[in-house]
Parts: C-alpha cells; structure tokens; sequence
C-alpha cells in the first residue's frame, strides 16, 4: 500500500516543477519553460540533470556531518506523514475488512502531527551548520514560524475530529460520507467548519514555508536564508521535501475537509464491482479486480483533489506579496491562534447540542 | 519478532543516552536526546500506548527540545573547553557509583511482586480522555494553569532588563 | 512470545543511571537540563510498563494519565528553566556550572 503513495509523491514533485514554471508565467503574463519537450514537460528532467551535475560546494568551518544530514531530514517528515491517510474503500480480503489506510491505528491524526513535527529539525539543522549568520537567522526564523503555526493547525484539526468522534481518518471520511448539509451540498467539512477551513488553509502556507510565508527562504530577504549554502543535490533535496510536503499536507487538507477519496453520491466500491464486471471479474493476484479497482479510483479521486490544492498553493504565491516576520508572527499568534480557538468551541457546542 | 524490535531499540536509547551525557557539544547531545525520545516512543507502542508514544514525539520532540535548540543557538554556546581540570579517578568514581545506581534501582524496580501479564489490549482513546475529563479533570485544570504560570514566568524571566533612562 | 516486562523496567533504570550520572557529572548547564529530560524519560517508560503489566483498567489508565502529566511538567519545567538560563547567560556570560557559584560558601 505504500507504493501508489511513494509513486504518487514523487510524481506529484516532478509536476509541480512544471506547474510552478507554466503557472507562474500565466499569471504574469508571460511564457514560461516551453523548450523541452511539448510545452515543456520535461523541465523537470532538466533541472534534475542540473542539479546532478553541479558541483556539492561544502562551506569552510561548517559542520560536516549535520550539514550532511539537514537535507535527508528535510525528506523525512514528507516521505512517512501519508501512511495514515485513507485512500479508497475498505476491501475484504479473506474474511477481514481491510480499511485502505497503510497505518490504521486508532491516533491516526496525532501521528501525522508529530511525523510533521519533526520538519523543523531539518530547517534548524542547516541553518546551524552552515557557519553563516545569515542562514542561522534564517533557520531560527523559520522555526519559529513553523512552530508557531503547528498550534493553529493543531486546533483546527482537532475541531475536526469532534464531530467524527476518532482520530483515524477513515472514520473522519465515514462521517463526511454520512451527512448531507441543507439537503444538496455534500456532507464535507468544509461547510459547517469554514472557520477552520481557513485556519487550516493558512497554517499549512506557513508551515511548507510558501509564500506569503516563505520569508526564512527569500531570495530578496537573507540570501535565500538556511539553505544559502547548500547547492547541487542537497538544494534539490530541500526543494524536494518542501514540494512533497506541500502534498502530504494537502492531502490531510483534503481528507479532513472535502471529502478524502469520496466523490459526493458516488459509491466507489459500486462503480469498481460494475467495471469489473465489464471485464468480466477476473481474479488478479487472489483478489476479484473489483478490489483493485476500488482503491485506484479512490486515490485517484483523492489526487485529483490534492492536485487543485496544489494549483491553489501555486496560485497564492503569485498573487499575494510577502508577509514582514513581525507580521507573520502577529497573524499566527494574535489572529489565527484566537480564531482556531473559538472555532474549536463552536464545534465542540454543536457536537455536543447534536446538531453536527 | 516484538523481542527483536524491543532489544533494537532499547540498544538505540541505551546509546543515544550515553552520547548525550558525554558529548561535548551541546547540539549533539540535543539530537542524541530525540533519538533516543524516538526509541522511547517506540517502545511505549510496544507496551500498548501509542496515543503517549504519538504524543512523545510530537510535544518532546517536536516542540521542547526545539525550544533548547533554540536556546542553544541563541547563546551561540560552543564545545566546552574544560576550566577546572578534573581528577584522573573522578571519572571512574563517578561511573562506578552510576553502576552501583543502576544496580540498585533495577534490583528495586524487579523486587515487586508482578502476575504474569497476559494479553492485555492497549488502552483505548476514548478510555483515555473519558478519565481525563471525569476523574483527572482537577489535575488537567491546574496543568493548564502551570503551563500559564510556565509561559507568563519565561516570558518575565528571558526579557531584557529595560534601559534605565526608561524607568523614571 | 511478548517482551517481559521486567526487561523495559532494568532498561528504564539504566536510562535513569545514565540520566543521573550525566547531571551530576557535566559542567555544562544546558546538558544537564538534557539529562534531567532523560531522567524524566526514563521515569515515563517506567509509569508506562507499569500500566501495561496491571490487570484492572482504571490502574492502568493512571499509569498513563500520569505520563500525560509528567509530559506537561516536563514542558513547562523545560520553557521556565531555559529562561532562566538566557538570564543568567546575559548576566554571566558563561553556563559552565563550576563558575555559576555565587551562592556557594
């Protein structure tokens, strides 16, 4: 189960190279890469070549072997968060329900927070190590950032769970499927809870470090702050966590708000027993097809829908200026922090009043 | 199989917890205290807590001990050259009485009369925060209260001193 | 076949020594803030083999409801402790313990 997600990742890296380029050249009204390849689609292939054959530059007096580390740390958060996202319909398999999550524990959520959690090390780490004031001012910011928004994006996920009544997100998709809100909209969270929604929206800007938060890494501000003196594989590296954590995030975005792998009165399971049984229901590896099919139109869903988040993320960035880190802070502790707060609360009341 | 998980990573705390004690910069001895909170938090999944091994990682690890690097880097606090030379056998002194209080503690710890354990299933979620909220529900209320008192006396101890001109 | 649980208690008891051992030992404050933390630690995955090992349901919730606390005192004990370091490094200019001896006789 962990190969469509570790597929998926690194697919969803390699695109949004290009999406990035061509979107950002639509907004600003120019062209963007358009030599290689049709529509230049193989950017990517590019960039990757470039940076394989750079030279690694160490800097002097750095410290060797957590500069080594900082990079591989910044994949790590990214590459473990999705084992506890669902993503298709339970299949049976000999007797035994099996829920499509690669994790299905009940603290599901809480594992994704930590796992995610453990991102700051790498920003700490290279700015540290680096032997240069300007990327440890950058990497301190960009901690502190990180951390200050975890807290919002803490409480509006758990705003979430109220309702739902567990951490597993399974259960969280269950209770999305379940409901129906003034009879036409789809049961998504995103509709009693677009206070959250928002928090959520926001606190994930700041915690992938984009724009308008990605102050710790501006090309104008420090010197592209902690990662100044990384170059070659290690840069594509950070560069690579930060595209892959922007999707693990999104994707949490995505089950806890719009629905998950669920497209709203489409039962998935029904529509992969019907395209099975126009192939005529072969067996594939032990299982009926229809259990394979299930799951993959699931997680198509589910990317389809991480994709438009993607789009947004992209979009964002070339719309809105950069925020100053006084007022960055100020937003994550003094606006968002208050609002997840009574968001929380007026979740809490209408759980309990029996209304969600 | 939980026996070859368990010896692994009781050997990673064991050694993680030794570099952090003898290490002379404090930023790795920082790192070496989260793996070894890493290793923890897999063992409490092994004893049947993985809401506390979740929660391990993401407050100790995720959130303390970035404070003390931060803190760390602040004072910009490098290896520490030693000032007061030590003498040659207070090394091995000092080892020595630790084993004796590892002797001790563990011969303590094992002297309780324990029933074989059985399968016990892991302590449910909603059996969790159930007590916390009926029959912890003092504690949990002055925790909250501590880490109020926690946050106003950092804030107060760690700020600047005002300058004089600025206290008439 | 299961893990004793004697084993994860010799096991918290010498992450305690080891603890113990290194804030008695070092002159550096902030390592002995570190090994104070592991002392904790190792105080927790006691609390927590205990639980695992009691038969009645509400002594085991205790058993993890206290880790929950100390969890929390460890984070306050850790925000107001390294506060006071900043202040006293301000101050001294210096974290090495065998110089912070002002109030020694």
């Amino acid at each position: 189960m962990i190969v469509p997600w570790v597929v998926a990742v690194l697919t969803a890296v390699v695109l949004m190279v290009w999406v990035e380029r061509r979107m950002s050249a639509l907004i600003q009204d120019r062209r963007g890469p358009n030599r290689l390849g049709p529509l230049g689609l193989f950017q990517a292939i590019a960039d990757a070549a470039k940076f394989i054959f750079k030279e690694s530059l160490t800097p002097a007096g750095a410290d060797r072997p957590l500069y080594l580390l900082a990079p591989l740390l910044a994949l790590l958060p990214a590459l473990t968060t999705f084992v506890v996202i669902p993503f298709g319909p339970a299949i049976e398999v000999s007797e035994r329900t099996l829920r499509m999550l690669v994790v299905d524990t009940d603290t599901g959520v809480m594992l994704f927070l930590a796992l995610a959690s453990l991102g700051v090390y790498s920003l700490v780490m290279a700015g540290y190590s680096s032997n240069n004031k300007y990327s440890l001012l950058g990497s301190l910011r960009a901690a502190a950032q990180m951390i200050s928004y975890e807290l919002a994006l803490t409480l509006s996920v758990v705003a979430v769970l109220l309702p739902a009544t567990s951490l597993n997100l399974a259960a969280v998709v269950d209770y999305q499927v379940s409901k129906q809100w003034l009879g036409f909209l789809p049961g998504w969270n995103v509709f009693p809870q677009a206070l959250g929604f928002l928090v959520f929206l926001v606190a994930s800007f700041a915690e992938t470090n984009r724009l308008p938060f990605d102050l710790p890494e501006a090309e104008s501000e420090l010197v592209a702050g902690y990662h100044t003196e990384y170059s070659a594989m290690r840069f594509a590296l950070f560069f690579m966590g930060e595209y892959m954590a922007m999707t693990t995030l999104s994707a949490l975005g995505v089950t806890l708000y719009f629905g998950g792998w669920t497209l709203p009165g489409v039962d998935l399971a029904a529509v992969a027993a019907t395209v099975a049984g126009w192939c005529g229901a072969p067996q594939l590896f032990g299982l009926p097809l229809a259990s394979w099919l299930g799951p993959l139109f699931g997680f198509g869903v589910l990317m389809a829908k991480v994709a438009l988040w993607l789009l947004f993320f992209v979009w964002v960035r070339w719309t809105f200026p950069r925020f100053r880190y006084d007022q960055l802070m100020r937003l994550g502790w003094k606006v968002l922090l208050p609002l997840a707060l009574v968001n929380l609360v007026a979740i809490a009341m209408l759980t309990v009043g029996g209304v969600l | 199989m939980e026996i070859a998980v368990f010896i692994l990573f009781a050997l990673v705390a064991v050694i993680s917890a030794i570099a952090v004690i003898t290490h002379p910069n404090p930023v790795y001895s920082t790192l070496s205290l989260i793996v070894t909170l890493f290793a923890t938090a897999v063992l409490f999944v092994l004893l049947g807590a993985p809401f506390l091994a979740a929660l391990q990682i993401l407050l100790y690890a995720g959130a303390i001990l970035v404070l003390f690097l931060f803190v760390i880097m602040l004072l910009n606090l490098r290896r520490q050259r030693s000032t007061s030379p030590r003498g040659r056998g207070q090394v091995t002194v000092a080892a020595l009485g630790a084993v004796l209080f590892f002797g001790t503690l563990a011969a303590s710890l094992l002297a309780t009369g324990r029933p074989e354990p059985g399968a016990l299933a892991p302590v449910s979620l909603h059996q969790l925060s159930r007590a916390l909220f009926s029959h912890y529900l003092l504690p949990f209320q002055i925790i909250g209260l501590l880490l109020l008192v926690a946050v106003i006396a950092a804030t107060v101890l760690a700020r600047r001193a005002p300058a004089p001109e600025e206290e008439r | 076949m299961t893990v004793p649980v004697a084993w994860y208690l010799v096991l918290a008891a010498l992450l305690f020594a080891i603890g113990a051992f290194g804030a008695l030992f070092r002159r550096n404050g902030i390592t002995v803030f570190l090994s104070i933390e592991l002392m904790l630690n190792a105080a927790n995955l006691t609390l927590v083999a205990y639980s695992r090992e009691i038969a009645e349901l509400s002594a085991r919730i205790t058993g993890q409801m206290v880790v929950f606390f100390a969890l929390a005192v460890a984070a306050a004990e850790a925000a107001v402790g390294l506060a006071l370091f900043i202040a006293i490094f301000r101050q001294r200019e210096t974290i090495d313990l065998n110089r912070l001896n002002l109030m020694r006789w």
